[in-house]
């Protein structure tokens, strides 16, 4: 790295450190609740976009990593009482009725159990190809959402897990979120980031170039899992609450939008993505909700939200399939060039 | 497991011959298309979702029966053509996940549009007393609907299988299935026959909403969104791109679903991960399906 | 010493017999060729040696182990490299990264050590780096590293295919019609570069072809088939002047 790119990059941290200080201590709750969501779909989205965008491969589960972790963080941070007011109807497992951790080991849990999941469901589904694997895939969340559905004694069934413990603050979430940039950034542009890129590219070409489709699948699959388990839990006990009705396939949705808007081969895209998205998501909020013009009340449309993201995610695999950023990742020179509308010199140092 | 009459069983049966025939219908749309497209149409489940309300509103401004499902079926079969034209022409030389992004866009666009003007509330699908009227033979008690249905299948399946084997059409669509290019080179309308092919799939999942209003009588937005997935998944137990597979697989699905909730009713909040369990199993076992034929790639 | 060798080998596709009972022998060092009509099942018979096929019938040995059933990544890791009659290229990936991508095979570093850039890593990551750069500039294409490699005009798009190849360590090269689409003074440069990386990377090669100046200037043995049977085998001037051969390429004059 040049020594101007280092020092932009520390002074940008250190910054993003000043910022989150004050957000939290000065900002409306509201506010910090938004940029808590950025940051954990910022999570969400890089998790999903190593399988999906890095590695070409079709997963629409996603939501059902996101399930395991959101219940193992939820679970093992409930305090002994909370668990016992939830689990009213029946009362939960034996073994987990006591046990009350940390956060930071109930995170790490959680990531580890979606990663488990995502090794026992990757095993099989993997060999299948394009849509098939899609339909697999989507398939096992419904299978785990209706699970947690009926397994009453473990994750209350229907009713959910409400009073789940506040622990997400800006800290954990940035926190993490940057962990997960360079994570990414770190894999991709290792051999094996590459090793992925190239069974996105063509399976059979890198297969006779040497590279097991089977491992490096299940590897990306098995990492991607383990990263949205723990953006599950960040979730879990920012909201508070949850229930399985939650890990719709919506929630998948709504991550593969972010992938796409920002674009599916680009780590700096699904961080700028996760973050317009999930404001603009709030922004539009009032297009549901009745807007009082004063003159005149037009009535809140319910889902019309929805509709217009919808909307925008068909315009953009129609008209712009790259999405923002295609597959360039950000660079301190071409942010420079941009701001100071500078052009790129021609061939032979010619303006 | 339960311990049954045979009254019993044969009425459970008969459910879920009747259910198995509305999964055949909605089936053979998915599996046409994807054997002209190599698509999931995801969107197809929320056509199904449409026709029950197009019908809906036809009884609702006061046309009979005779009148406003006949419409239905036009209205939808226009609305499963546009979205072939809106989301899936243009993509059609794009990379496979675009286009697979497209179909999810446009099932959550046509969802959303439909809370938005429908409204997210259920609303209660007309009653035909033709069809509803409830029927005794010895100690089993049925709406004649639950013969009807898969009468009107089979029927429909005759037509269809006429139309496939037997026709220009036809032919020009299994050729469009088996390669885009030669059938072009043959002089093949491509767009036309793919439309068709739509056109068709939409047509029956309209037949197979309006019996399904009939039979389950509440619609809402979100009605379609499970049976899509269950239908695509029989389509894919039968062979995904097989027409008669989709009608086995759409039979074999709704038949054992039934059947698993009335033998072990502990099960039934596992009713519909009953489907998805079924998919992993074909999948990994044998991902041709029942009639599937392998579709290999040219190295 | 004996680097292939195929015990009458068939590909049925089924009804359809592809290649049929084919006998191949590659020495080390020699440079093989495997010419015949279109659709002769030329490319199936490479298809079943680097495993992308598995025969219906027959087996395959290399340095006398029995590779038949053996997965496409682990005969590739035994030393047998191959580059497509259409280019398979990463398109959307460099020249440079399609080099790079086929070093992959024989790394020794986890995926914790290539995370945590451990040195162990580092050092097979320069290592790789020097290798590929190094063959970009065999093949002419240094200059062109950073550029997606789908941007290439198609005669460096096939050097590209060969580097990459080569990249993967392979004591016996398998190219299919590497000559295609080349002008004259490309398939001379070719048949010359052919030569020189047998030397130089001490290969053993066999290539499917159709230009006969590539084949009959630097193959020492032809195979020859017509619809998947092997109809001639030996030196470029018993193939030359085989009756055979020549009516499968010519057709049979009626009035002859």
């Amino acid at each position: 790295m040049k020594k101007r790119d280092y020092y932009l990059t520390v002074i940008s941290l250190i910054l993003l450190v000043i910022f989150l200080y004050f957000a939290d201590r000065y900002m409306d709750a509201y506010i910090v609740r938004i940029l808590n969501l950025c940051a954990i779909y910022t999570v969400l989205g890089l998790s999903m976009n190593l399988i999906n965008g890095f590695t070409g491969l079709f997963s629409l589960g996603h939501a059902g990593f996101m399930a395991i972790g959101a219940y193992t963080t939820a679970i093992l941070t409930l305090s002994v009482n909370a668990k016992a007011q939830n689990f009213f109807l029946e009362p939960i497992a034996a073994p987990l009725a006591n046990v009350v951790l940390p956060f930071f080991p109930s995170l790490l849990l959680a990531g580890i159990l979606a990663a488990l999941a995502g090794f026992l469901i990757g095993a099989p589904a993997l060999r299948l190809k394009g849509d098939y694997l899609a339909i697999a895939t989507l398939g096992f969340a419904e299978i785990i959402r209706v699970i947690f559905t009926n397994t009453q004694n473990i994750t209350n069934g229907a009713l959910g897990l409400k009073g789940i413990p506040a622990y997400t603050n800006l800290w954990w979430s940035y926190g993490i979120a940057a962990f997960t940039v360079l994570f990414m950034v770190l894999l991709i542009n290792s051999s094996y980031g590459r090793a992925f890129k190239a069974i996105r590219e063509d399976e059979i070409a890198a297969e006779s170039m040497g590279i097991n489709l089977f491992k490096h699948k299940v590897m990306s699959f098995t990492i991607g899992a383990f990263f949205a388990g723990i953006g599950g839990g960040l979730l879990g006990n920012l909201l508070g609450t949850i229930d399985p009705a939650m890990f719709k396939f919506t929630l998948t949705f709504n991550i593969l939008l972010i992938i796409v808007l920002g674009g599916m081969g680009s780590i700096t895209g699904t961080v700028i993505s996760a973050f317009v998205v999930t404001i603009s998501q709030e922004a539009l909020r009032f297009l549901d909700q009745p807007m009082d013009l004063g003159f005149i009340v037009i009535p809140g449309v319910a889902g019309m939200r929805m509709v217009v993201f919808s909307i925008l995610l068909m315009l953009v695999v129609l008209f712009y399939r790259h999405g923002l950023m295609g597959t360039n990742e950000f660079s301190w020179d071409r942010l420079i060039n941009i701001l100071s509308f500078k052009k790129p010199l021609l061939k032979g140092g010619k303006k | 497991m339960i311990k049954m009459t045979s009254e019993m069983f044969l009425q459970h049966l008969a459910n879920g011959i009747s259910l198995g025939s509305l999964y055949a219908l909605i089936a053979i749309g998915y599996t046409m298309v994807y054997g002209i497209l190599r698509l999931i149409n995801f969107a197809h489940g929320d056509i199904f979702m449409m026709a029950t309300y197009f019908a809906f509103f036809g009884v609702f401004f006061g046309l009979p029966w005779y009148v406003s499902f006949p419409i239905t079926i036009i209205l939808t079969i226009i609305l499963g053509m546009t979205v072939e034209l809106a989301a899936y022409r243009s993509l059609r030389d794009a990379p496979k996940i675009s286009i697979m992004i497209s179909a999810i866009g446009a099932s959550f666009l046509i969802e959303n549009l439909a809370i938005v003007i429908f409204g997210g509330r259920p609303k209660a699908f007309p009653t035909e007393e033709l069809f509803t009227k409830v029927v005794h033979i010895g100690n089993v008690s049925v709406q004649r609907l639950t013969f009807i249905i898969p009468v009107v299948t089979a029927i429909l399946l005759i037509i269809l299988l006429y139309l496939i084997n037997k026709t220009k059409t036809g032919m020009a669509m299994r050729a469009v299935s088996k390669d885009h290019e030669t059938a072009r080179l043959m002089g093949v309308n491509i767009d036309r026959t793919i439309s068709i092919t739509f056109g068709i799939g939409s047509a029956l999942a309209a037949i197979g909403g309006v019996m399904w209003g009939l039979k389950f009588p509440q619609i809402q937005p979100l009605m379609g969104v499970m049976p899509g997935l269950k239908c695509f998944i029989a389509a894919v137990i039968g062979g995904i791109g097989n027409t008669t597979g989709a009608v086995i697989g759409g039979f074999f699905l709704g038949v054992s679903e039934i059947m698993l909730v009335a033998l072990l009713p502990g099960l039934t909040g596992y009713r519909d991960a009953f489907a998805f369990i079924i998919l992993i199993m074909v999948l990994l076992f044998k991902p041709t399906g029942i009639m599937g034929e392998k579709i290999s790639e040219k190295v | 010493m004996e680097m292939l060798k195929t015990d009458g080998i068939t590909m049925q596709f089924g009804g359809l017999t592809a290649v049929k009972d084919f006998n191949l022998v590659l020495n080390k060092g020699e440079i093989v060729a495997l010419i015949g009509p279109n659709g002769a099942g030329k490319t199936t018979a490479f298809n079943m040696i680097t495993g992308v096929y598995i025969p219906t019938k027959g087996k395959i040995y290399y340095k006398g182990k029995d590779i038949t059933q053996m997965a496409p990544h682990n005969i590739t890791k035994l030393g047998i490299a191959r580059t497509f009659q259409n280019i398979r290229l990463f398109k959307d990936l460099s020249v440079l990264d399609n080099v790079l991508i086929a070093n992959h095979l024989h790394i020794k570093s986890n995926l914790f050590e290539a995370l945590l850039r451990l040195p162990k890593y580092k050092n097979e990551d320069k290592k790789m780096l020097k290798k590929s750069l190094d063959l970009l500039e065999i093949v002419g294409l240094l200059d062109v590293k950073n550029e997606k490699s789908s941007s290439l005009p198609y005669g460096m798009q096939r050097r590209l295919e060969i580097a990459r190849a080569l990249a993967t360590n392979p004591e016996v090269l398998l190219l299919d019609e590497p000559a295609a689409g080349m002008n004259p003074k490309e398939t001379e440069d070719l048949t010359k570069f052919i030569k020189q990386i047998r030397d130089d990377f001490d290969l053993t090669i066999f290539m499917i072809e159709h230009h006969m100046q590539v084949v009959m200037g630097i193959s020492e043995r032809i195979y020859v088939f017509d619809y998947g049977i092997t109809i001639a085998h030996g030196n470029p001037n018993e193939i030359q002047n085989n009756q055979r051969v020549i009516e499968a390429y010519l057709g049979v004059d009626d009035n002859a």
